[in-house]
Order: C-alpha cells, then sequence, then structure tokens
C-alpha cells in the first residue's frame, strides 16, 4: 500500500501560529510505517486576513487540514487508512 | 508545555496591530480589532458571549499598544489609546500587566476535602490541624475554609491522600512571591517583588498577563526612516526554521537598518567573567555566580543582596553589543530583540539601547508583512561570532563560554548550574550566600528559565527544536579558544 502523505507547513505564519509544535510530530507506532511526513514551505493559505487565524496548515493526501495540532493529524490518518482499508475490501 | 491556544491569541491581536499600523488610518483600525476579530454572528470560542470576547480582546489590544491594562478607564475608545501610543517618548517601567477580567475565572487557592474522604475512624486531619479548621460532619470531614491557614499538615495527614490543595497558576509558578489574588480574585502583580521572569505569564491558563509591548514605539521609528538597528539575542537564532544569514535578510525586510549578533558581546562576557573569577579565587573567593541573566539580576537586587558579593560584576552580552553598536551609529535607534522579559528594565536603565523587542513580537512581524525567511537569500554578518558565545542562550552554555576563555588549567574551574529559578533553587542560592560557599562549584551559573533563553517566556520555537538549532549554528563557528 501507498503511504498516506502528510504535509506540514513550516512557513512563517503556520509556524508563528503553532505549527512549531508540529516539528518532529511523533505518530503511534501502529501508524509509522503507514506515512510519509514531510515539511513543507508556505502553502499560502494562509495569506489573507480571515486565513491566517486558521493557520497552522496542514495537507494530508491532498486534504487541507486547518488549525492543524498533533491529536487531528492523527485523527485524520487514522480514518483515511480505515476509508482506503474498506474501498480495498 | 506551552499553552498554544493563548500563543495563538495574543500573537493574532500583534499581527492585527502591525496591519493597523501600516493600514490608511492606525487609531481607526487599530479601534476595529475586537470586531474583526470576532465580526457579528461569529463563534465565541472562549467566553459567554461575543461582547465579552470583544472587551476581553480590546483589552488584550491595550498590551499590545504598549499600555497597562489596569490603567483603562473603560470610557476611552481604543482608537484614543492608539494614537495616544504613537506619541508617547517614554518606555513603560514594568514589562508586565494583568487583565483582569480574564483573572477572574480561576478560583484562590484553599485546601479541598474531596470526595475520596472516606468517612475514616481515625481522623487524622481533624488532629493534624492546629487551627481547629476540620470537623466531622455525619462522619465526614468538613473544612471551614474561614479558619484554615493552608498550612496543608491535614494533606499529609490523610491516609487516602483525599485532601488537596487548589494552586493558582500563576501564584506556583511566580519564584519570588510577587503575584498573588486580591480580595476581588484579581491576580496583582507587586512590582517591588517581580523580577520580570515572566513565568506567570507562560502559565497562566487565561492568558491574563501580557507584556507591554514596544512593536508601535519601534515601527513609528521605522517608518519615519530613523536607521533602526536590531541587537538580536542568541537564542534568536534558533526561532524561525530557516538559516542566521537569511533571518539576517527578514530582520532587514522589517525595516532594521543593521543587525548585530549580541553573540558578539557574549564573547567579551565570557573573557572578562573568565578574568573576573581568576581574580576572585585568588582572593580566596569559594566561588563566583555568572550575571547575564536578567531576572536573576532583579532577583539578587530585590530579594538576595546577600548574593551581591558572589556575582560576577561582568556586564551582559547586550551591555557589551549595545555599546559597540552605539559607537559605530551614534545616531541610530538600538533595539533589543529578546526571548525575555526581565530584560525590559535592563533596557531601560542602559543608555546605549533604546527598546525592546520580543521574539513573538518578531514573529508577528514576519507573518504581518508577509515574509518568508526560508525563502529569502542569505546576508552574513559583519562580525562572525564564536562557537560558545553562540551556545550562550543554553543551560551550560555561559559556563563553558567562560571554561573556554579560561586561561589556567581547565580543572581550577568547577562549574555548576542553576537551571531554571524556583522557589527551590531560591532557597538554594540563599544558602551558598548565606554559607558563603557552594558546594557544588566556583562557578555558578544562573539562568531563570529551565533549559536557558532558548527557552524563554517570549520564544516562538519548541524547547527542543531551538536548542537543537542553536547547537548546530554554534557548532559551524571556531571556537573562543582558537580566537583568543
Ligand atoms: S505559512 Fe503555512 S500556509 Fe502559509
Amino acid at each position: 500500500m501507498r503511504p498516506i502523505e502528510v504535509e506540514i507547513c513550516l512557513g512563517t505564519t503556520c509556524f508563528v501560529m503553532g505549527a512549531s509544535a508540529l516539528q518532529n510530530l511523533q505518530l503511534p507506532e501502529s501508524l509509522r510505517a503507514k506515512v510519509k511526513i514531510s515539511y513543507v514551505r508556505c502553502l499560502h493559505l494562509c495569506k489573507n486576513m480571515d486565513k491566517f487565524r486558521k493557520a497552522p496548515y496542514a495537507r494530508i493526501d491532498g486534504e487541507v487540514i486547518d488549525e492543524a495540532a498533533p491529536e487531528k493529524i492523527i485523527q485524520n490518518i487514522t480514518q483515511k487508512i480505515k476509508d482506503i482499508a474498506h474501498a480495498t475490501n | 508545555m506551552r499553552q498554544i491556544e493563548i500563543q495563538k491569541l495574543k500573537r493574532e491581536i500583534l499581527v492585527y496591530l502591525i496591519k493597523a499600523f501600516y493600514s490608511a488610518d492606525f487609531a481607526e483600525q487599530v479601534r476595529l480589532i475586537p470586531y474583526d476579530m470576532r465580526p457579528k454572528g461569529s463563534a465565541v470560542p472562549f467566553r459567554c458571549c461575543i461582547h465579552k470576547e470583544r472587551a476581553v480582546l480590546r483589552s488584550r489590544t491595550l498590551a499590545g499598544l504598549g499600555l497597562a491594562i489596569e490603567d483603562d478607564n473603560e470610557r476611552t475608545e481604543l482608537s484614543i489609546y492608539a494614537a495616544q501610543s504613537l506619541q508617547r517618548t517614554k518606555n513603560a517601567e514594568h514589562p508586565l500587566t494583568v487583565l483582569g477580567s480574564a483573572c477572574q475565572g480561576c478560583a484562590e487557592s484553599f485546601i479541598h476535602i474531596t470526595d475520596l474522604c472516606q468517612n475514616c475512624v481515625a481522623k487524622s486531619c481533624i488532629n493534624s490541624c492546629k487551627f481547629g479548621a476540620i470537623t466531622a460532619t455525619r462522619g465526614r470531614a468538613v473544612i471551614n475554609n474561614a479558619q484554615c491557614k493552608k498550612c496543608c499538615l491535614c494533606i499529609k495527614a490523610c491516609p487516602y491522600q483525599a485532601i488537596v490543595k487548589t494552586i493558582v497558576p500563576c501564584e506556583n509558578a511566580c519564584p519570588t512571591g510577587a503575584i498573588a489574588k486580591d480580595t476581588n480574585g484579581l491576580a496583582r502583580i507587586d512590582t517591588a517583588k517581580c523580577i520580570a521572569c515572566g513565568h506567570c505569564l507562560v502559565v497562566c491558563p487565561f492568558g491574563a498577563i501580557h507584556n507591554k509591548s514596544q512593536l508601535i514605539d519601534v515601527l513609528k521609528k521605522i517608518k519615519t526612516r530613523q536607521k533602526v538597528i536590531a541587537l538580536i539575542a542568541p537564542a534568536l537564532l534558533g526561532q524561525m526554521p530557516c538559516t542566521a544569514g537569511q533571518l539576517h535578510s527578514a530582520l532587514q525586510k522589517i525595516g532594521f537598518a543593521q543587525v548585530y549578533e549580541v553573540a558578539q558581546g557574549a564573547e567579551t562576557t565570557a573573557r572578562v567573567e573568565a578574568k573576573d573569577l581568576r581574580q576572585r579565587l585568588q582572593k580566596g573567593l569559594a566561588f563566583m555566580t555568572t550575571s547575564c541573566c536578567a531576572a536573576y539580576n532583579e532577583l539578587a537586587r530585590k530579594h538576595l543582596p546577600e548574593i551581591k558579593p558572589f556575582v560576577s560584576d561582568t556586564k551582559t552580552p547586550l551591555a557589551y553589543t549595545a555599546a559597540i553598536a552605539r559607537r559605530a551609529n551614534p545616531e541610530a535607534v538600538n533595539v533589543f530583540i529578546s526571548p525575555c522579559l526581565a530584560k525590559y528594565p535592563e533596557v531601560n536603565q542602559d543608555s546605549n539601547v533604546d527598546h525592546i523587542l520580543t521574539f513573538e513580537e518578531i514573529g508577528a512581524l514576519l507573518v504581518a508583512l508577509n515574509i518568508e525567511p526560508a525563502e529569502l537569500p542569505e546576508e552574513n554578518f559583519a562580525h562572525v561570532s564564536a562557537r560558545e558565545a553562540r551556545g550562550f542562550p543554553l543551560s551550560g552554555g555561559v559556563a563553558k563560554s567562560v571554561l573556554a576563555a579560561w586561561d589556567g588549567a581547565p580543572q581550577e574551574v568547577t562549574p555548576a548550574f542553576i537551571n531554571g529559578l524556583n522557589k527551590a533553587s531560591l532557597a538554594e542560592l540563599r544558602a551558598y550566600a548565606k554559607q558563603g560557599r557552594c558546594a557544588r562549584g566556583n562557578l555558578l551559573e544562573i539562568m531563570c528559565c529551565l533549559g536557558g533563553c532558548a527557552n524563554g517566556p517570549a520564544v516562538l520555537n519548541t524547547e527542543k527544536a531551538a536548542t537543537a538549532q542553536i547547537e548546530k549554528y554554534a557548532s559551524e563557528a571556531e571556537s573562543l579558544q582558537s580566537l583568543r
């Protein structure tokens, strides 16, 4: 199975608004092999006044996650893995 | 653990404030901040209703404008305050201000007998209490808080651990007893006792404690084309995911005409401190403490005069760097970029430094001005700082620097560390001062923040990531030893 791609934005807005805490994100053991995490530059999701407040942003298999926090990211990954398992069954 | 929700909220306000500053109508845009952040019909994430949310945001904006929230008469519009803050020419004396309406949310500290009480026969709690505050009602221990003196003996006596003391986080975090709830339940800072370590600001779960920002003062000078120089604390090099050269470029984009690494002055601090230690040991003194932690210097001044004879006379890295910058550019405005709030009083006392901005305020500037340091070209610093000077902001870093500058046998220096000031380490320091010796070593490095300045109250990065980044940056430079 192809890994789930997690892109975490470390652009200025995301970093200052909380992505600093997403560096070295530790996933639960059970997810680690199924996920590929990368840290990326500004995803340009933050560049207007309302949107900067929803930072930090992450992208999981292309889906944008706002106000990204470890729990939120892990939940989303878990759901995606479940969905994939379901679809291939 | 830092409280992200609160940090975000405070930074958001700063971003709005900066955008307002660069808008066509600063005062009006500032007045609108609470409404822009909580427009009609928006969700109410924290308080009872949107009006209270806006009122709290209004108060927080005052701190961003550099004002004391306590002095607010509530009738003056934010726009008036904004206009006033543009006019001021003096820095506030004390860095901290408390937002009372946020503070009311948390209960005073008291002793509470929980439902875990097993109605036991021994009633050790009642026997332990010297004030008769605990009685038995239908077999169950009941405490009369009016009589309780919070001595906590009952907590120790209870075999079921059924008695707890609720804590007030700010009071608990304050090493010097400078913050306490008054009779109205509002936290008040006793400025005579406060050393501005900022521990209360970090722990308050309501985000009630703010620093009075000097953003407006600095931006005003940048905007009116004065030459504004940034003196960056070494800890800043671990704060953004970019290289030192890119950070330099980013600061220039903000509008700083020149950037000095305070690590430059740290080299002098290390050398002078090594000499100072040598002289003291020769005179027979048992130990010396470092002198670069601003909160510690305030502590010595306000609470520990007995330690004064043991504090090195060496000036801080900021003092040396600011003197260099001033000599080279007498007409310029010098702004210290700080991870720490205890530097406010130092900046006020040092005629070579005009203002202080925190790392958080720099972060907000980068957001508001759409600056992406990691995408900028590298700009070198005029002075290449030494390895140990770059490591100054980490616990152990100052002692390492002194050792590198030490010209005798290394084993003559035995470093010891106070890594994080709290009530226990304060007692330890007091004991050393009283006895005139320190069993742990002859060079006592003191940093009031756990982990060092890289984990100060106004930082952007996590301690772990910041430490790694600073260590890497330090490893790329020559040692002070080889530069000697
Ligand atoms: S900084 Fe993350 S989207 Fe722009």
